[in-house]
């Protein structure tokens, strides 16, 4: 069953995530987007972190998508037409995309000698866990992320009063 | 070990069967009393002419909008236009999932919760399918390609966004105080009278006001439809959609009504519990008030002044009464109670949203946002700030 059911959404999710590049508008591309999001969130589910799971459709999927659908309706923008691919780009692209391929294949192999993944194996995940780890061993770079995050609300607020002088 | 894998899933099955059967009808006639009250505040009868006081209303209503021409303009995105009403009411239904509307209970061999399932993060949930919902208005008004739904869809996202962080934070100051994110868990930590309830017993009334608020502007209802604001934008989001599909967005706004009647109900007003012990009587209030309805309406009866009140308020009446003496029956009482005490705090918080319908004008969109941002918002932070530290002082 959570075979299956990883099967299913893990396709869902590179199905959806090929979707985003392949569509030419991008209110498509940003629904994708969000379809990833959430069989992203069924993947943690099915490892047992339902915390992680919420957190993540409520502020990717729920708050973050929906302000990128807004921005893209406000700017009423439309489809994109193909341009025809430059020669450095053909020359390049082959063997970037076998680098690439390459690296993945190399951590992959490094990672099978290491203990397997359950399903339902992840047991720290409940709000209180993460909670506690968040305020005791993590709580510098939580305090630090928080002071990034205002620095970017200030830096936008800043942007926008240019705007409107 | 593969008897109560079998039973789990037929108990389930049964139970998702039930409540969608109950749900759809709610919905149906919550319109119905929903036209009637506001009749009522207008002195005006409303719905009159359909079954004895318009009763057989939603069930006209029903059969219309399913027979009605579903009408496709050729001008919309086709995939989106299509996939919007789905969206809303999958994801208004959704939620109904995690709610609890009673304790356990034992239906012949089976033991089971009068819910569908109890999630340790039921409240996250409840808040992610909330979020999501977003989606099939926003796409609706996008996809309709035509600038009134544009902008429909686009004011309810953002009013959907603002509103979603006070809501949130009014939500986090009772689970501070209960401890937990399971809505099941939750109602048991207020259990014993209404002085434990999280709006009297844990001081929420602030968080419990904001809440409110902000599920009105979370359901797109008056004094916050701004979305649907007809005499700006004809119908809003959904000007193009006809019949069925009209009908899901219509569905999902009543479900998501319901919905946050039921929140406020399990984080604030204690859920399924009585307001005072069993000790002092409260078992006697359910059959009380049925038997005052019911005698008032026998009484009317004998004079009333339309033909055929005279055979429907007598038969109400009766009506009225059985249900009295079924609350009487120890054996049913188990379940009965707590449902009753649910459906009777979730109904008196969903006639506030109809009450207010009826009373009050709408906002402007510029006082919509600069109330939330500049008051709802700060408030709600202050009341979180100060909730956490009086449990943080308790708990010391």
């Amino acid at each position: 069953m959570d075979v299956i059911l990883f099967l299913v959404f893990a396709l869902i999710a590179v199905a959806c995530a090929i979707n985003v590049v392949v569509q030419t508008h991008p209110i498509s591309s940003a629904i994708s987007l969000v379809g990833v999001m959430g069989s992203l969130a069924i993947l943690y589910l099915l490892l047992g972190a339902e915390f992680i799971a919420a957190a993540q459709v409520i502020v990717y999927a729920g708050a973050i998508m929906v302000l990128f659908v807004f921005v893209i309706m406000l700017l009423n923008a439309g489809a994109e037409s193909r341009k025809g691919r430059s020669y450095t780009v053909q020359l390049i692209g082959v063997p970037l995309l076998i680098a690439f391929l390459g690296l993945l294949a190399f951590f992959v192999q490094g990672m099978s000698g290491r203990e397997t993944v359950v399903f339902g194996g992840f047991q720290k995940g409940s709000p209180r866990d993460i909670g506690q780890a968040l305020f005791t061993t993590y709580l510098l770079p939580f305090e630090v992320t928080s002071l990034l995050i205002l620095i970017a609300i200030v830096g936008a607020i800043v942007l926008a009063r240019k705007e409107i002088d | 070990m593969d008897a109560i894998f079998d039973s789990f899933i037929i108990v389930s099955i049964i139970k998702a069967l039930v409540i969608f059967a109950v749900l759809m009808t709610t919905l149906a006639y919550l319109q119905w009393v929903e036209r009637k009250v506001i009749a009522h505040v207008q002195v005006r009868p409303g719905p009159y002419r359909v079954g004895p006081h318009g009763l057989l209303q939603p069930l006209a209503d029903v059969i219309k909008l399913i027979t009605k021409e579903d009408l496709v303009p050729p001008y919309v995105n086709k995939v989106f236009y299509l996939a919007a009403p789905f969206l809303a009411i999958t994801m208004a239904l959704l939620s109904i999932s995690v709610i609890p509307f009673g304790p356990i209970i034992t239906v012949g061999p089976v033991r089971t919760w009068m819910q569908m399932t109890d999630l340790n993060i039921g409240v996250l949930f409840v808040l992610a399918a909330s979020s999501m919902g977003v989606y099939g208005i926003a796409l609706a008004g996008w996809a309709s390609n035509n600038k009134y739904s544009l902008l429909g869809g686009l004011r309810s996202s953002a009013q959907m966004i603002s509103y979603e962080l006070p809501m949130s934070l009014a939500i986090a100051a009772p689970l501070l105080i209960s401890n937990t994110l399971s809505l099941r868990d939750l109602v048991e930590t207020q259990a014993g009278g209404f002085w434990h309830w999280n709006l009297v017993g844990g001081g929420q009334v602030v968080s419990f006001i904001i809440f409110i608020i902000a599920a009105f502007a979370e359901t797109n209802r008056v004094p916050f439809d701004l979305p649907e604001a007809e005499n700006e934008l004809v119908a809003g989001f959904h000007t193009e959609y006809s019949s069925m599909k009209f009908a899901s967005f219509f569905m999902a706004e009543y479900a998501n009504m319901i919905t946050v009647s039921a929140m406020a109900t399990l984080l604030f007003l204690g859920g399924w519990m009585a307001p005072w012990p069993v000790e002092y009587g409260s078992s006697f209030v359910p059959p009380l008030i049925f038997a005052f309805f019911g005698l008032v309406l026998l009484y009317h009866g004998k004079q009333a002044v339309r033909k055929w009140d005279k055979i429907t308020f007598p038969a109400f009446g009766i009506i009225f009464l059985v249900i009295a003496a079924i609350f009487l029956i120890p054996m049913v009482q188990g379940w009965l109670l707590p449902l009753f005490w649910f459906l009777a705090k979730t109904g008196a918080i969903l006639f506030v949203f109809i009450w207010i319908r009826a009373t009050l004008p709408r906002f402007r969109y510029d006082q919509l946002m600069a109330f939330t941002w500049k008051g709802l918002f700060p408030v709600a932070m202050l009341n979180l700030l100060i909730t956490a530290f009086l449990v943080a002082l308790r708990t010391k």
